[in-house]
């Protein structure tokens, strides 16, 4: 009697520790190898892109430090560029150096995150996260000085930042960048040559430059299959055309890749830091702006290279306080564009870790 | 820098390949009849090389939605905007209908799949054409102008007769 096979389908997630959050997967196998994945969305849609419609431009601030909730600097600093071109606001010296050192912290707060769970994913259950946590926290406690806050800090203002920053937040920055690099060496360490993480990553989850490009994927793992893009030098904002600082790429554009050019982004981060600490001028930290802010009719789309990708924003205004149409370009949902190419062909443990690899947030996929 | 190129030029080369496009342009965008956005785009993706779809947003202006394309050369680092309008008709949401772009930058198709759901624009020639984030069955499109809001919240309930 001649066996009869047929593909089985599997449900996977929301509720899942590896889905990072409440992301669905329907996927179907042969075996156990993936033939087939469909992602769903939105179990976190909040409908921010229309909350923000019926809200000034200062209220709606801290909506977007809620879309991607580990780097909520950034989104901010996105956000507050899009306005700011928008109706033409200048920025004092200092915030703009106070904004590059929030951000470049931020993705290195990210980045720990990233790797962190991303060997979670793998089985190495917890501990290589709880170091990245040690100096996460660091971080979340320089935040907690400049803006009272460690998760969603609504820093960023029209045209500056809201608070100088305390005296006492430059020793305590200064030291955690000369410890930095001493740290990600203890990962490399750690990590790098380990057999288990070479023997799940390397030549896993493969994604061609040509793919990445086309279905407009961005940040690290765009990079990591080789493409030299990043927008703080191809397109840069703020003063990041003032610091010396290199764009890693990987070659192979495989996990280990990914993994490779996020700990390589960490050392650039803290090369940057130094650098605008070293240059940080005194003065203002916020331009006068109206208390309701108006901008003129027109549009304006504001980009910046978050930790995750290209986070957009696309405002139009028709004079009014509050926006006539906010878009926001999530760098999280686009980058999930090339999982289901990926995916296909590995078994569901590849899976995971291939997901994890393109790190994601639901709250800005799902906005 | 990413340098934005100028409306005029893009217009101009578009009007010399394609010299059935009508096309009209501002400073910064060109603005394209939605019959031939197809042509445009893939005039723009193999002759111009803008390999890189940066985004797509629709825009209700209540008469008629407006399409923006922003478009990136990573090759060249340049930019362009191209947008495109679609009048709303009569018969409400089923009529209104847009060329797809997925088969020629795979990143449009989760925003396209966004804008079906949330605006309410087919996409002709989406391979999956299915609402992204609300579910099937839910009434109405939430991000259109007219779609009604309470102040207790939005709910799809009190939509239906």
């Amino acid at each position: 009697m001649a066996l009869k096979t047929e593909p089985v389908l599997i449900n996977f997630g929301p509720q899942h520790p590896s889905t990072h959050g409440v992301f669905r997967m329907r996927v179907t196998f042969d075996g156990e190898v993936i033939v087939d994945m469909e992602p769903i969305f939105g179990y976190l849609h909040r409908g921010i892109e229309k909350l923000a419609e019926s809200r000034t431009y200062t209220q709606n601030i801290p909506y977007t430090d809620r879309l991607d909730y580990l780097a909520s600097m950034t989104n901010n600093m996105a956000y507050v560029l899009a306005v700011e071109k928008l109706s033409g606001i200048e920025v004092p010296e200092r915030a703009e150096y106070l904004r590059v050192i929030m951000a470049e912290l931020m993705r290195i707060a990210s980045h720990l995150m990233a790797v962190g769970f991303l060997l979670n994913d793998m089985g190495a259950f917890f501990t290589p996260l709880m170091y990245m946590f040690r100096e996460r926290e660091k971080i979340l406690d320089l935040f907690e000085m400049v803006c009272g806050q460690r998760l969603t800090y609504n820093y960023m203002r029209f045209g500056g930042v809201s608070h100088d920053i305390p005296d006492e937040f430059l020793p305590a920055l200064k030291r955690f960048i000369d410890e930095m690099p001493g740290f990600i060496d203890e990962y490399d360490q750690l990590l790098a040559e380990n057999e288990i993480l070479l023997a799940r990553t390397k030549g896993v989850g493969i994604l061609p430059p040509e793919l990445a490009i086309n279905a407009s994927t961005s940040g690290p793992v765009l990079r990591a299959s080789g493409v030299k893009w990043d927008i703080r030098k191809a397109d840069p904002y703020s003063v990041y055309d003032r610091f010396e600082f290199e764009i890693p790429t990987g070659k192979m554009g495989d996990i280990y890749d990914r993994y490779w050019v996020r700990i390589q982004e960490m050392r650039q981060s803290t090369r940057i830091v130094k650098q605008a600490i070293a240059q940080l001028p005194q003065g203002e930290v916020r331009t006068k702006v109206p208390a309701t802010l108006r901008p003129p009719k027109g549009e304006a789309y504001g980009r910046i290279e978050t930790p995750k990708g290209e986070l957009g924003f696309y405002l139009v205004s028709d004079g009014s306080p509050n926006p006539y149409r906010f878009k926001i370009r999530a760098p999280s949902l686009l980058n999930l564009t090339v999982l289901r190419d990926l995916v296909i062909g590995w078994k569901l443990a590849d899976a995971m870790v291939i997901f994890g690899s393109i790190d994601i947030c639901l709250g800005e996929v799902d906005r | 820098m990413t340098k934005p190129l100028c409306g005029e030029d893009v217009a101009r080369q578009i009007g010399e390949h394609l010299p059935d496009v009508v096309t009209e342009f501002d400073e910064s965008a060109v603005f394209v009849p939605s019959k031939a956005l197809f042509e445009v785009a893939r005039f723009l993706k193999e002759s111009l090389e803008f390999d890189y779809l940066t985004s797509i947003s629709a825009v209700d202006y209540f008469e008629h939605f407006e399409l923006v394309y922003h478009l990136t050369s990573i090759k060249y680092n340049h930019s362009v905007v191209i947008k495109t309008r679609c009048d709303k008709g009569e018969k409400g949401e089923k009529s209104v209908k847009l060329p797809s772009v997925v088969s020629l930058w795979r990143g449009a198709d989760f925003q396209e799949r966004e804008i079906y759901d949330l605006m309410g624009i087919a996409f002709e020639g989406h391979p999956n054409l299915k609402r992204l984030f609300l579910w099937e069955g839910f009434q109405g499109h939430p991000l259109r102008k007219d779609f009604r809001t309470f102040r207790t919240g939005l709910s799809s309930h009190l939509d239906k007769k």
